[in-house]
């Protein structure tokens, strides 16, 4: 049998260190710190005010942090400049917001919500961006006819799959997820989990996803990180954090999910 | 290929008084190439749980597991990972996946992880799937409605897709048949003919007899036979 060996390269995609958000007296996140390695995911849980969210956005740059360091790709994210930092954002990153809504242009046709974030880089020629949203619409089950459709005519999976191409087109190598599966009926999240399996395992995609719920983590996560009151009170390979937890509260959440 | 010594372990119940429970101390065993070591032992003696430890599912409170030239007990997420994916195969005694997967792509995606083309990893699963007796008609849907020897083949033939180095197997013949515990036997005895080593919990005796090479009694580790 021919194994192509996926060799795990030697640097972090991300690193993460000391990193502390406060709102006034309040804490936000306190002293997060950790390593993002180039085609892991990365679960953070916690419940509702653990600090998971505040988090994410500190680190995708949408609020600015108190102390501590965020390195990309060995470059200091919050020494840069704004445009800089901008680029990153729309090259080498992607968000993926909880509600579909907040990620994508919601009067502007399927077709062009993917279209755009290829302008925005620098593509021009209009049957490449054409040819290129089909080709990513296919890849995340929409019809092709349905190119023209301004995604008010979708349904919410749809709307989710849609924002995820929209993200994806750009070819990120770090992706930000909150809670994607968040307000989607069941059998649309299963279908969504093994989209999003074998999207990351294909393009050797890096994401950090953030969600309170466990089933969704252990399904797409390969490392688990535990919050409550915004510090990081366990962290470990996920099945290892859920199935083996070391710490009171992470005991508390596995042993309160109700089986089905 | 798995070295273990002096393996202890313990859980504390936070959530029920801090209750500490000693399960395990002084645990120590090797598998070398091309040899099956089975656990024995009562239920509740801990074959699960250093099967578990082994995998870096459960963290060891003391002592050395080493898979290769991996020290699981010491080992950083990202090399457990690797691990399970070249090396360490384990077959649980129940199947865990995505809902609306197809059987194939279930059997097929250890290979596909390993950078395997999807027609060979395909192929392969089909192999594994039809020696396994589970009827092409069933490949395109998910194992989630299947029975429970039906969803234990899959997960078997998902455990033997790759030519894994090592090999745990928990049950691996309960709920099967007289036709697919033979194959799988066979499939056991393949695995240690190129030269995987095993660790097996087997309740079935004669299963035991034909491809355990030595037993291991797991009460010699429990606490109070340690004292």
């Amino acid at each position: 049998m021919s194994i192509v060996q996926r060799m795990a390269p030697d640097t972090p995609l991300l690193q993460v260190d000391g990193l502390t958000k406060r709102y006034g007296a309040r804490i936000g996140c306190a002293d997060v710190s950790f390593d993002l390695w180039p085609g892991e995911v990365l679960g953070i849980v916690g419940e509702s005010g653990s600090g998971k969210s505040t988090l994410l956005s500190c680190l995708a740059g949408h609020q600015p942090t108190d102390a501590g360091r965020i390195r990309f790709d060995g470059r200091d994210v919050l020494a840069m400049s704004e445009t800089e930092r901008r680029r990153l954002a729309r090259t080498d990153w992607a968000y993926v917001h909880q509600n579909p809504r907040d990620g994508l242009r919601m009067g502007v046709s399927a077709g062009g919500n993917v279209g755009e974030r290829l302008m925005a880089v620098g593509a021009r020629n209009y049957g490449d961006i054409r040819g290129k949203a089909l080709d990513w619409l296919g890849r995340v089950e929409i019809a092709a006819d349905r190119i023209d459709d301004r995604p008010r005519a979708f349904s919410g999976g749809m709307q989710q799959r849609l924002q995820i191409a929209r993200n994806l087109v750009t070819g990120p190598r770090l992706v930000f997820m909150d809670e994607p599966t968040g307000g989607l009926d069941v059998s649309v999240q299963a279908r969504l989990l093994d989209l999003l399996r074998g999207l990351v395992r294909d393009l050797g995609l890096s994401v950090i996803i953030v969600t309170h719920d466990l089933a969704v983590v252990r399904l797409l996560a390969d490392r688990l990180m535990v919050m409550k009151s915004g510090r990081v009170v366990e962290q470990g390979l996920t099945d290892q954090v859920l199935d083996d937890p070391q710490h009171a509260y992470t005991q508390l959440l596995v042993s309160s999910v109700l089986q089905v | 290929m798995i070295r273990i010594e002096n393996l202890s372990k313990g859980f504390t119940l936070y959530n029920q008084g801090g209750a500490v429970i000693q399960v395990m101390a002084g645990a120590c065993l090797t598998v070398n190439p091309g040899e099956c070591v089975g656990l024995v032992g009562q239920s509740g003696a801990g074959k699960s749980t250093l099967m578990r430890m082994v995998y870096g599912n459960y963290l060891a409170a003391g002592g050395s597991i080493l898979v290769g030239e991996l020290e699981v007990t010491r080992a950083e997420p990202r090399q457990i990972i690797a691990l399970r994916r070249q090396t360490l195969g384990y077959v649980s005694q129940f199947l865990r996946v995505v809902p609306r997967v197809p059987t194939l792509e279930v059997v097929a995606e250890p290979l596909l992880q390993l950078g395997l083309q999807v027609p060979e990893a395909r192929a392969r699963a089909a192999d594994l799937l039809a020696r396994l007796n589970i009827p092409e008609r069933l490949w395109s849907l998910s194992p989630t409605t299947f029975s429970g020897g039906e969803q234990q083949r899959v997960n078997i033939a998902r455990g033997f897709a790759h030519p894994y180095p090592a090999l745990l197997l928990d049950e691996p013949t309960a709920s099967l048949d007289a036709t697919n515990r033979a194959v799988v036997l066979a499939l056991i005895e393949e695995a240690k003919a190129r030269g995987a080593a095993i660790l097996g919990i087997f309740h079935d005796e004669g299963a035991r007899a034909q491809v355990c090479d030595r037993l291991v009694d797991v009460t010699a580790f429990t606490l109070g036979a340690a004292a």
